[in-house]
């Protein structure tokens, strides 16, 4: 099967190419790039019409939590590959605290194993830094990026002990992957809930500060140092940290790190109704924060914006503010808010917000995805830039609800994505 | 944020009372001028008056108290309500189960007003939002305590004439105190010059963005205070290592004659109860002629039966 894509606006962050092309898709490659309406038709090629659509690299969510196994109530990876190839995305990476975890070759070819019967999109799993994701054993690394895992990490178990985080960036580096790190410190978010400031001191409930963040930020940096491997630090929420960060980068410590839409949309106010959907870890902050995430991805200090899509079930989710778990699903909503509150309101220029979605979780994961280039597999996404929806939770195709985004209305829409020269999705429908 | 609100207001034109935070001054104005009223029905020699007959109060208390459901029970009788109390034993609240059984069984008892006292902050705003039945917050964890707010509103009014300009102080554990709280929305709302003050460890970060003072000794932060309010420190609530012992507390913070020289010769002692005698507060002070600590008692049913009279709909004076 060919495709022929046909005068879009073709951008490719990477080689930053911006223009109206037709792009011929083959044997799932991308074949050619060409001047529109130069070329005769191609017998038994689909023509798809790109005429007012951008049409980029497949988005790349590096943070996903797909629940599966263990939690198949509330996702399986065939539910959230689904939710991904609505939202746009032709590659996400589920991290390892499933149940049981992915700290061994097994799971993580159990997880192959189902993605190749039901994901309809490319799964990369995160395998485990340490045994049970507890911090005091490392996992059998080298076996886990056998099975082909491309980073390592203990998402959502904070690794408090520093000997033992350098031990694992030191040995991981013999693989040449990056470690993602989860910053927390728990004994300074202990049993907090919101973000500590203003609004957690209104509403009477226990905060969680920022340097609970920042100074693991600062330890990773440190160790990051020392060792010479690669840390990427992920969902960074705070302006100390956007600070760090960019100290780091500047004398040159292999650092690299994320943020997702919720931490450049909103800020810790959209606490005060006690909407247990606003309740995510690290918290929603201030606005100060919310502007320094902001510059900092205007200035290439954060490289990339990911989801952290954390589905929970309703029952669990309808509990007082203290009592329900952290996380928001973002997959289907991370386009549209990157379009509506960044491109949209001229924080980052088409490409380099793409650029945080495609290129740069490539570059970090080292995978050869994330550009538009001849010979490159063909995963494509496209976008309506001018398509306005209004966010309806009850329409996710992740089998959670909990999204602090219901009723927003966002533009910029993903309307068709491909995955290796096949059609995934298309006006909202996955195949 | 703030309803639409007469200005000459006599209807309370709410649902639910959930906090202080987000009345209008008007609003409280009218339940403090209507509590003058219930507090001469409470002087009568027949205490108790028709105005809720036929409608049900369902006290809820998810939090041991005494004290609070008793007032409320006092006051709804004293209105000829009918009462059930329902305490939900700590124990039997396991994950899942709470917050969706609590709007199912509210529904299920038609009460026409639930008071509600939960640990978590935020639980009465949630329930009011799903069920018809109006909402008293009667203390949401660390959050707001609204009817205890205007009981110390009231009691202040009562002995100094006017809230606006005093100077009030506010001591101990801020950070867990819905008490602290509520008072600090409703006293800075009518005028006064809020103060709170104990050590680093408990005063809430950015509390001064409330327009209040705050102090780390108890000698300056009492300094003309025109009323000194102690919280009872909870130890049941504390974290560990937010102070080193109640002895430390007591001698840095414990307020006695001794210390209560320096504030203004009129001064009111409050306390919201159940006091820590020799603790937050010396006995000899407790039993003074500056505390008002029984008024507060006392007016608090009166307040409480202000509240259960407006939110039925009823118009504000008798």
């Amino acid at each position: 099967m060919k495709l022929l894509i046909k005068g879009g606006r073709v951008i490719d962050p990477e080689s930053r190419l911006d223009k109206v092309a037709d792009l011929l898709i083959e044997n799932g490659k991308i074949k050619d790039i060409i001047k529109p309406d130069t070329r005769n038709p191609i017998p038994e090629t689909r023509i798809i019409d790109g005429k007012g659509k951008i049409v980029t690299p497949g988005l790349i969510d590096m943070h996903v939590h797909l629940r599966e196994p263990g939690r198949e109530d509330e996702e399986t990876i065939k539910s959230g590959t689904r939710a991904a190839a609505k939202g746009g995305f032709t590659t996400i990476c589920c991290m390892p605290n499933t149940s049981p975890c992915m700290d061994n070759h097994v799971v993580v070819e159990f997880v192959k194993s189902r993605v190749e019967k039901e994901g309809v999109i490319n799964v990369i799993p995160i395998g485990g830094i340490s045994k049970g994701l507890d911090g005091k054993e490392l996992a059998e690394i080298g076996e886990l990026v056998k099975a082909g895992v491309r980073a390592i990490s203990d998402d959502g178990n904070p690794l408090m002990d520093a000997g033992m985080m350098r031990r694992a960036l030191e040995y991981v580096k013999g693989f040449g992957i990056p470690l993602i790190s989860h910053c927390e410190d728990i004994n300074l978010s202990k049993d907090g809930v919101m973000n500590e400031g203003y609004m957690s001191t209104v509403l009477g409930m226990r905060g969680i500060p920022s340097a609970s963040e920042e100074v693991m930020v600062a330890r990773e940096i440190i160790l990051a140092q020392l060792t010479q491997s690669q840390v990427h630090i992920a969902h960074v929420s705070t302006k100390g940290s956007v600070a760090l960060i960019r100290d780091a980068k500047k004398k040159g410590i292999p650092i690299t790190c994320e943020t997702c839409p919720h931490y450049f949309v909103l800020t810790d106010e959209a606490c005060k109704d006690f909407n247990t959907n606003t309740k995510v870890n690290p918290p929603l902050r201030t606005s100060e924060d919310v502007q320094a995430i902001k510059e900092g991805l205007k200035d290439g200090t954060i490289d990339v914006i990911s989801t952290d899509h954390a589905p929970h079930a309703d029952f669990e989710k309808e509990l007082e503010y203290d009592k329900a778990p952290f996380g928001i699903v973002g997959l289907e909503t991370a386009l549209p808010l990157i379009f509506t509150e960044l491109v949209g309101k001229s924080v980052l220029s088409l490409s380099d917000a793409l650029s945080k979605v495609t290129i740069n979780p490539a570059l970090i994961l080292g995978i050869k995805k994330g550009r538009i280039k001849k010979g490159f597999p063909a995963d494509i996404t496209i976008i309506d830039p001018d398509l306005e929806e209004v966010v309806d939770v009850n329409r996710f195709l992740s089998k959670s609800r909990n999204s602090p985004f219901d009723g927003w209305k966002v533009k910029g829409i993903p309307v068709m994505t491909i995955v290796k020269g096949r059609i995934v999705m298309e006006d909202g429908k996955v195949l | 944020m703030n309803e639409v609100v007469d200005v000459r207001l006599k209807v309370f034109g709410r649902k639910d009372l959930l906090g202080l935070q987000d009345l209008h001054p008007d609003e409280i104005r009218l339940i403090l001028d209507t509590a003058r009223s219930f507090r001469e029905i409470s002087e009568r020699p027949i205490k108790k008056v028709p105005t809720l007959r036929g409608k049900t109060l369902v006290n809820l208390f998810y939090e041991p108290s005494t004290r609070t459901r008793t007032s409320f029970e006092i006051a709804a009788k004293r209105l000829s309500a009918d009462i059930i109390n329902i305490n939900v034993p700590q124990s039997s609240i396991v994950k899942g189960e709470g917050l969706k059984d609590t709007v199912k069984t509210i529904e299920a008892m038609e009460a026409s007003i639930v008071v509600i006292r939960h640990g978590q902050a935020g639980v009465p705003h949630i329930l009011a939002h799903m069920v018809k039945s109006s909402i008293i917050n009667a203390g949401d964890g660390a959050h707001e305590h609204p009817t205890q707010g205007l009981i110390d509103m009231f009691t202040i009014l009562e002995k100094k004439g006017s809230l606006e300009g005093l100077r009030i102080v506010i001591v101990g554990d801020i950070l867990h105190s819905r008490v602290a709280r509520s008072n600090i929305f409703g006293l800075t709302k009518m005028g006064a010059k809020v103060c709170v003050c104990g050590p680093p460890t408990l005063i809430p970060p950015k509390v001064e963005q409330l327009k209040v003072e705050v102090y780390y000794k108890l000698e300056e932060a009492i300094k003309d205070a025109d009323v000194i309010m102690l919280l009872r420190m909870q130890l049941e609530r504390q974290c560990p290592n937010l102070f080193p012992t109640l002895l430390e507390y007591t001698k840095l913070y414990g307020l006695n004659k001794e210390r209560l020289r320096v504030a203004s010769q009129d001064v009111l002692v409050m306390h919201p109860g159940p006091i820590n005698r020799g603790i937050e507060i010396t006995p000899d002070v407790a039993d003074s002629h500056y505390s008002v600590i029984c008024d507060q008692v006392r007016n608090g049913i009166a307040v409480r039966m202000t509240v259960l009279y407006l939110l039925s709909g009823n118009r504000g004076r008798l």
